[in-house]
């Protein structure tokens, strides 16, 4: 009797409270408050999923519709089959935009995990000066000194370069923090190990680290995508040739011009949508095949 | 992942200079290797993080069109922003104030409540939840534009005054992105529903990372609600992520300056109504090019994000 009153006692425990194994009638407060929150924050979700596939009539139709009747990939065909202004195809944007994007993740893992472990496990003078440093450039706003990189980059014959969507992202202190925090998890005996077996700093880097952090380096992927993909403000500031221009910008061209025109915003919003959910699906898919390593990440996130 | 412990030799001396090294190679071999591996960080990180702050900081000292070199002028774009700077103080500053104060703070509270309530859930609706209240924070600028602008759309078409219209609430469509008085209050709906960020998800595992036996220690303590159980047990337990969260949120809502000119569709915003320090910087420097007084601005900015950081870390990381 007793064990089975101590039975009843834990699950009742283990399903309320922090981190519950299943569902309790508790939790249903919970469900109740969260509903409107993330009702707000799925609607414009839903939408541009849903204005994507819109034909013409139910883009126009009146009331306006929120959910799509009859679904038709017609805002796609022409979004593909469109020139920009300037003659250059829509797939050349996409296309720069999946080599950029590709580019810098890749760099950007390079360039994070190598610093970050010199950061955690090298011993040398200015170690924590050089992190703590890093610390305060996690407050950097890159938009607060687009002036003055304005002038750098045209110093370093960057304008109208492919090479300036990759470089400028490359030094991301949250990424460099997140990784640094991540490596600190693994033991100092395993690098010590390794170095009694005769592995050079190189060879530890890529056999002993790199394995063991792929839940910091999925991270760092993920933050550097979303802040390329997305990226327009480069191909806007920085680049005149309308081939080296990325998708993004190509969308805010889209967007602007359904404002400024007036009568035919609404034609234009389909094929704005398509484009808008061309750059938000990727987004969405690697995120979702990457959260649980994000959240590992983020349980060493701790800021001290 | 397992690891072979081994006996370490007692002569082994994994970090001794390579024996017979040349003389400068002292320093080369001991710490040589750190600095290699930190210098293509290093290298990016001068070049376009430390390199602009410095230009920055430089150049809000002088007078600068980008034809003729800068030439010094003192303080002077300090004192014509404090006291000439009619457009900076009546609108740009107090917009900035309302903004960062409602979206920061703000956008901190909500997300930490939303990770709290979240982690009273399983693991399955909970990673489903989280994963679309951080999915809007992906779309970070142009992606969204056309949803906002739909459903704002100034005419009868739009969908919230199509709503509105058919509720009865309005008699005719109201132009939600080119009003004054409607602006600011989309523009900072939009930057939270889009802030549930690297903080939010931060803040998430530090929640769930904290021990279950504190919580029982606690309940032994007299601790007996929920809301004492936050304040004593859950915030203490996870200052580090209470702070890498609040630092996130501040940068978030600085950096979330832009979307007032892409709602509005125009750097100024209709009547300033939407104009924030960032597009006070674009507007004089990529618009005027008056890049000194831009430069100035700029820093202003950066001292704000300091001096708010400063202000979180003094709230979170004071007492230890």
């Amino acid at each position: 009797m007793a064990t089975l009153r101590r039975a009843l006692f834990k699950t009742n425990i283990r399903n309320s409270g922090i981190n519950p194994q299943g569902f309790h009638p508790s939790q249903i407060k919970f469900y109740v408050i969260l509903a409107p929150l993330v009702a707000f924050m799925l609607l414009p979700m839903i939408f541009i999923f849903s204005h994507a596939f819109k034909p013409p009539d139910e883009l126009f139709a009146f009331p306006p519709r929120f959910f799509v009747v009859n679904p038709t990939l017609k805002n796609f065909t022409d979004l593909f089959s469109k020139m920009s202004t300037s003659g250059v195809p829509v797939s050349r944007y996409l296309f720069n935009s999946v080599l950029v994007t590709a580019l810098t993740v890749g760099a950007s893992i390079l360039v994070s995990t190598t610093a970050a472990y010199a950061l955690s496990k090298k011993r040398f003078k200015l170690k924590q000066t050089l992190f703590a440093i890093n610390t305060v450039a996690l407050m950097f706003v890159p938009i607060a000194v687009t002036i003055p990189r304005f002038l750098i980059i045209e110093r370093l014959a960057l304008l109208d370069n492919f090479w300036v969507h990759i470089l400028p992202g490359l030094a991301m202190p949250v990424g460099l923090f997140l990784i640094k925090q991540f490596i600190d998890g693994v033991p100092d005996e395993v690098v010590e190990a390794a170095q009694i077996d005769g592995a050079n700093d190189v060879q530890i880097y890529l056999t002993v680290i790199l394995p063991m952090i792929l839940p910091a380096v999925a991270t760092i992927a993920i933050l550097t995508f979303q802040a390329t993909w997305n990226n327009a403000e480069t191909s806007t500031l920085y680049v005149t040739n309308e081939s080296l221009k990325t998708f993004a910008f190509y969308l805010t061209t889209l967007t602007a011009t359904s404002a400024s025109t007036g009568a035919n915003t609404v034609a234009g919003q389909g094929v704005a949508a398509a484009a808008s959910l061309i750059m938000f699906l990727p987004n969405l898919i690697i995120f979702v095949l990457l959260q649980s390593q994000v959240m590992s990440t983020m349980s060493h996130s701790g800021l001290k | 992942m397992t690891t072979q412990t081994r006996e370490r030799p007692a002569f082994a001396q994994p970090s001794a200079a390579l024996p017979g090294a040349p003389p400068l190679g002292g320093w080369a071999a001991r710490e040589g290797s750190a600095y290699a591996f930190l210098s293509l960080y290093a290298l990016a990180f001068i070049v376009f993080i430390v390199l602009p702050v410095l230009a920055a900081f430089g150049l809000s000292f002088t007078f600068f069109d980008t034809i003729q070199p800068p030439t010094f002028t003192g303080l002077k774009n300090y004192i014509v922003l404090l006291t000439q700077d009619d457009i900076f103080m009546r609108y740009v500053l107090p917009n900035t104030v309302q903004f960062a104060v409602l979206v920061g703070p703000g956008g901190y509270a909500l997300a930490f409540m939303l990770a709290w309530t979240l982690a009273q859930l399983p693991k399955l609706p909970r990673t489903i939840l989280a994963l679309i209240l951080y999915s809007p924070s992906m779309t970070t600028g142009v992606a969204m534009t056309v949803v906002w602008k739909t459903i704002f759309s100034g005419d009868q078409n739009g969908y919230l005054n199509s709503f509105l219209l058919g509720l009865n609430l309005i008699q005719e469509p109201v132009q939600w992105l080119q009003s004054p008085q409607y602006l600011m209050t989309i523009m900072i709906l939009v930057t939270l529903w889009s802030s549930m960020g690297v903080g939010f998800l931060a803040m998430l595992a530090g929640i769930l990372e904290i021990n279950p036996e504190l919580y029982e220690a606690g309940s032994l303590d007299g601790i007996s609600n929920r809301f004492q159980e936050i304040v004593h047990i859950t915030i203490p337990s996870m200052r580090p992520q209470m702070l890498f969260g609040a630092v996130m949120a501040i940068v978030g809502t600085f950096q979330a300056g832009a979307i007032g000119v892409t709602l509005s569709g125009g750097n100024p915003t209709p009547q300033y109504a939407g104009q924030l320090i960032v597009n006070h910087i674009e507007d004089f420097g990529f618009l005027r090019y008056e890049m000194g007084y831009a430069a100035a601005v700029s820093v202003v900015l950066l001292l704000m994000v300091l001096f708010f950081s400063r202000l979180a870390n003094r709230l979170f990381a004071g007492e230890d």
